[in-house]
């Protein structure tokens, strides 16, 4: 089957099988390899894409669906050179590790941010919980998040919470 | 203060960055070769089977299928390589009969995976069915084999008095116990408790892309491995290849845990099926084909025991265990237990009686998951004690401060007979109690209580250890021997000054997210002064790397990252060698700063890395008769493993109506030493204790009595989300070390290790007054309420 979408700006087409999944058609046909796979069941969310400003876990939605649609991956949500906000407060604020997780995780933030770029922290840690990472625990996500949404309103984000203190040879 | 810096112990955002957040890190996956085709396994329904048959006939015919294989296609391949070769070695593809769920019995190659899953689901596998072991007490009594004709299904017994026979002469500390047993002064205090199997889950699937050209006879593979060279060494061992002839990479790792700390079928079967066909195969895990085609961890049932008097004086510990192996002996499946029992007094000064046996399930098999043993072991340990202190009325901090190792007993000898270097614990715990407020903390609690809320504090003191040394320890199995890499748990490090001025550091660790690209820069800029933006560090690829052992336990900065502080050292004495011709200078007075070097006390008279190197590289331009060029390589075998430990503190609510717990507050203060980027630290103790958590309070593998796993996907297999965690609370203590030169000790498993005790410490803690003893893991809901009913009577 011919799909056609827009994705990060730019127009693109392809022949699917119609089982085809849109992240597959997203990573083997466009080759847009920032959007991972990390399950089949939408539980872990490394998948997350943008279609039509939306946040939807590319691996449970066929190519098909998608036709006419406008998606933002990873690859499309710098502007430019300049990083979105959610991705310098996930390097500010050390919100990454093994990096797996975080395409989806950084989409799913700037979402949840464009709906409400004030966010508490237990708004913070609803929004994201359909995202799952096993190596931060969440701590640092949330604090580039909150970031992110300071930098947004044109505020100085606070400032970083490491344990600083020089405990000193005891 | 720590400053935001570049040098040793200073904050710098990581390298490893701005490729992850764009989309642009590359994993396995992401890596597509001209030509590349697709595996699909064809995996057992039923945990213990005989094959009778296996038609693939129906799925060679089908259009874009390139093979079926069998284990009669690869019998000669096989089986695994284990590093301790107890049991029964897991074959490549079943053959003839099947030993858990999951096991692969066939692989198909196909044009792509979409093809080869079709293809798979047409093969006819003919079984039948046989009686199977799943439940570890019942497997233990060896009324159903694991595997038919075996002698039996417990493996090995690891004793605490006895655990390296004919190497280690230790005390039997059973009579002491016994005898103190017999005390009309003391109480005796026992639970059997379980703790649960469960599933790693690195969030990126294993993968595997193999392209095995016989026409160079190399073999190129890609897999995300946290043991580059291993794997390397396993698959030129098993293809008869030299370890130069595979050249393997690890690009990056979607996260590791140990569940890529092991040589898996898939890894030796598409190199296999790439050389047959010629064209490179290609394997990616589903998730919930992890469940059955990577290692899961933990599987503990046993009985802690504390003798000691009313007081709080512990006379012994003992524990009694089973653990649960799986279906197969991996990498290092029966030797998991070991690790745990390096640390299974923790920071206590106590008699020990530990014994464990190591028992095959029809299951899949288990190994090192982020602390390996040593959570299991401090979890029954931390767990005993708080039911102790709870039974003689004493506080659970006052419980352990009476019976901890003592400052000044360091170097301290534990009674399995390794020595701990240093240690000082009532600081650490005093540091923790301070910071919270403990006494504050407790009348808070009782306030609550008068409320109708039940608040609990739970406390846990934990010893890990890190970077297994010394070297000897290899002739245990702790090494890679069967995988023909003949090495100890020695690391590696390589540093260059490029032609440019910028420095190279080639490392042999195989990080999964632990940021050695920017720790690594920061050690090598600190000792040579080379700006750090300026020095660049990769690994994973074993063309270009030195020999090294990988990343797991907790190892790299204390022992590669030790041997890349040498490897630097080195180069910046041939370095002043060199500046000295330079500057007329003496070397013994040059100093590296600042993106050059200089001569002490005229900080003027320098000259930068840039011209440094081209004298280097030049050598008419150098002193008389030097070797051109300016790199080295070090090796680091350290004399002893570090002992990092810490104090962790959890506050809890439970609502007795519905058993839902919530985490109000968790501190942490851990003793890793020094700490070469504080951020990175923070970072690795989160992600420690998020395991721990999620061990405590959701995860699960769960297996029914026919051995079918019920919590493959991670729809039953809950692992913690954010809004599941409270931000967590982070101290430090730093009690030197002086086993590596960088006195680093390891965070990598520290926060799992000390958590899980602590939220469980808590719940009962909270559920006290009720009359609740002990709820075994995971404390969901259901569980917690069923516990205060039944304590309610």
């Amino acid at each position: 089957m011919q799909v056609s979408m827009t994705v990060n700006g730019r127009d693109v087409s392809g022949d699917v099988e119609p089982r085809t999944l849109l992240v597959h058609f997203i990573r083997e046909n466009l080759r847009l390899t920032g959007t991972h796979v990390g399950c089949e069941t939408s539980y872990c969310g490394a998948c997350t894409i943008h279609v039509n400003g939306t946040p939807v876990k590319s691996c449970t939605m066929l190519a098909v669906q998608a036709d006419g649609a406008d998606v933002t991956t990873i690859e499309g949500l710098a502007d430019g050179q300049t990083l979105h906000p959610v991705q310098e407060g996930f390097w500010e604020r050390h919100g990454l590790q093994c990096g797996f997780c975080t395409p989806g995780m950084i989409m799913s933030a700037a979402a949840l941010l464009a709906e409400n770029d004030n966010p508490s922290e237990d708004e913070i840690r609803h929004g994201i919980e359909g995202n799952l990472c096993r190596c931060t625990g969440y701590h640092n996500i949330v604090r580039a998040v909150e970031y992110a949404g300071a930098k947004m309103r044109g505020e100085e984000p606070a400032p970083p919470d490491w344990t600083l203190d020089f405990e000193g040879v005891s | 203060m720590t400053t935001t810096t570049s040098a040793m112990g200073g904050i710098v955002r990581r390298r490893e960055d701005p490729a992850l957040i764009a989309g642009k890190g590359r994993y396995v996956d992401d890596i597509k070769l001209p030509g590349e085709t697709a595996a699909v396994f064809v995996r057992s329904p039923f945990a213990h089977a005989r094959i009778n048959s296996i038609d693939t006939s129906a799925a060679e015919a089908m259009e874009g299928v390139l093979a079926v294989y069998t284990s009669d296609d690869v019998t000669e391949l096989g089986p695994l390589l284990a590093q301790v070769p107890v049991g029964v070695m897991r074959p490549l593809l079943a053959d003839g009969a099947v030993h858990h769920a999951g096991e692969a019995v066939a692989m198909v190659v196909a044009e792509n995976a979409y093809i080869a899953r079709d293809a798979a689901d047409a093969v006819d596998v003919d079984y039948d069915p046989l009686p199977v072991a799943v439940d570890l007490k019942e497997a233990a009594t060896d009324e159903v084999k694991v595997h038919e004709g075996a002698e039996s299904n417990v493996l090995v017994t690891w004793y605490s008095h006895d655990w390296w026979p004919g190497v280690m002469e230790l005390e039997d500390h059973r009579p002491a116990i016994e005898e103190a047993k017999q005390r009309d002064d003391v109480v005796v205090v026992s639970q059997e408790m379980v703790n649960q199997r469960l599933i790693p889950v690195a969030i990126e699937p294993r993968a595997v892309l193999a392209d095995y050209n016989t026409g160079y006879g190399r073999v190129n593979l890609w897999t995300s491995t946290q043991m580059p060279h291993a794997i390397a060494a396993a698959v030129a061992k098993t293809f008869g290849l030299t370890n130069h002839d595979v050249h393997l990479v690890a690009p990056e790792v979607g996260g590791g845990f140990g569940v890529k700390l092991n040589l898996y079928p898939d890894e030796i079967l598409t190199v296999f099926a790439s050389r047959e066909l010629g064209r490179p195969v290609r394997w990616t895990e589903t998730r919930r084909e992890a469940a059955y085609s990577s290692i899961q961890g933990r599987g503990w049932v046993g009985t802690a025991t504390i003798v000691g008097t009313k007081d709080g004086e512990i006379l012994g510990y003992e524990l009694d265990a089973l653990a649960d192996m799986g279906a197969y002996s991996q990498n290092f499946t029966v030797a998991i237990p070991v690790l745990g029992l390096y640390v299974a007094q923790g920071q206590y000064n106590i008699p020990l009686a530990w014994q464990v046996s190591c028992v095959q399930t029809n299951t899949q098999t288990t190994d090192a998951y982020r602390g390996a043993g040593r959570p299991e072991a401090i979890y029954y340990l931390e767990r005993i004690i708080d039911m102790y202190a709870a039974e003689i009325g004493v506080d659970p901090a006052d419980v352990r401060k009476k019976n901890f190792f003592k400052h000044d007993e360091f170097p301290a000898t534990t009674a399995i007979g390794l020595t701990m270097d240093s240690g000082n614990y009532d600081h650490n715990l005093d540091t923790l109690l301070d910071d919270v407020q403990y006494a504050d903390l407790r009348k808070m609690q009782r306030e609550a209580l008068d409320e109708g809320r039940y608040v609990g504090i739970g406390l846990s003191t934990y010893v890990e250890v890190c970077g297994f040394a010394p070297s000897v320890l290899a002739e245990f199995g702790f090494g890679w021997d069967a995988y023909g890499l003949p090495t100890s748990f020695s690391g590696s490090g390589l540093v260059r000054i490029n032609p440019d001025g910028s420095a190279s550091v080639i490392i042999g660790t195989g990080p999964s997210g632990q940021g050695h690209e920017t720790t690594w820069a920061q050690v090598v800029s600190d000792r040579l002064g080379v700006e750090f933006d300026k020095v660049r560090v990769s690994h994973g690829d074993t063309f270009e790397s030195p020999v090294g052992v990988g990343t797991f336990g907790s190892r790299s900065a204390a022992v590669d990252g030790a041997a890349t502080y040498e490897a630097a050292e080195k180069v910046r004495q041939k370095a002043a060698e060199i500046v000295a011709h330079m500057l007329e200078a003496s070397a013994e007075d040059i100093q590296f700063s600042d993106g050059g070097a200089h001569v002490a006390g005229s900080p003027g008279h320098r000259v930068t890395w840039g011209e440094i190197a081209e004298v280097a590289y030049k050598p008419h331009k150098g002193p008389e008769g030097f070797e051109a060029g300016l790199e080295a390589h070090a090796v680091f075998s350290p004399g002893n493993a570090t002992w990092p430990f810490g104090s962790h503190l959890a506050v809890v609510e439970v609502d007795p109506d519905t058993g839902d717990v919530q985490i109000l507050r968790y501190v942490a203060v851990d003793d890793c030493g020094n700490r070469i980027n504080p951020m990175i630290v923070d970072g690795q103790i989160h992600g420690g204790i998020a395991q721990g958590v999620g061990q405590a309070m959701f995860e699960e593998a769960i297996y029914d009595a026919d051995g079918n796993l019920l919590t493959g996907s991670l729809v039953d297999y809950p692992l913690p989300t954010a809004s599941d965690l409270p931000a967590f609370e982070l101290g430090w203590t730093n009690t030197p070390t002086d086993v590596n030169p960088m006195g680093v000790k390891g965070i990598g498993e520290a926060g799992t290790i000390g958590s899980a005790q602590t939220i469980v410490n808590a719940v009962v803690d909270a559920l006290r007054p009720l009359g609740v003893k002990h709820i075994d893991m995971p404390l969901r809901p259901r569980k917690v309420w069923d516990a205060i009913q039944k304590a309610r009577g």
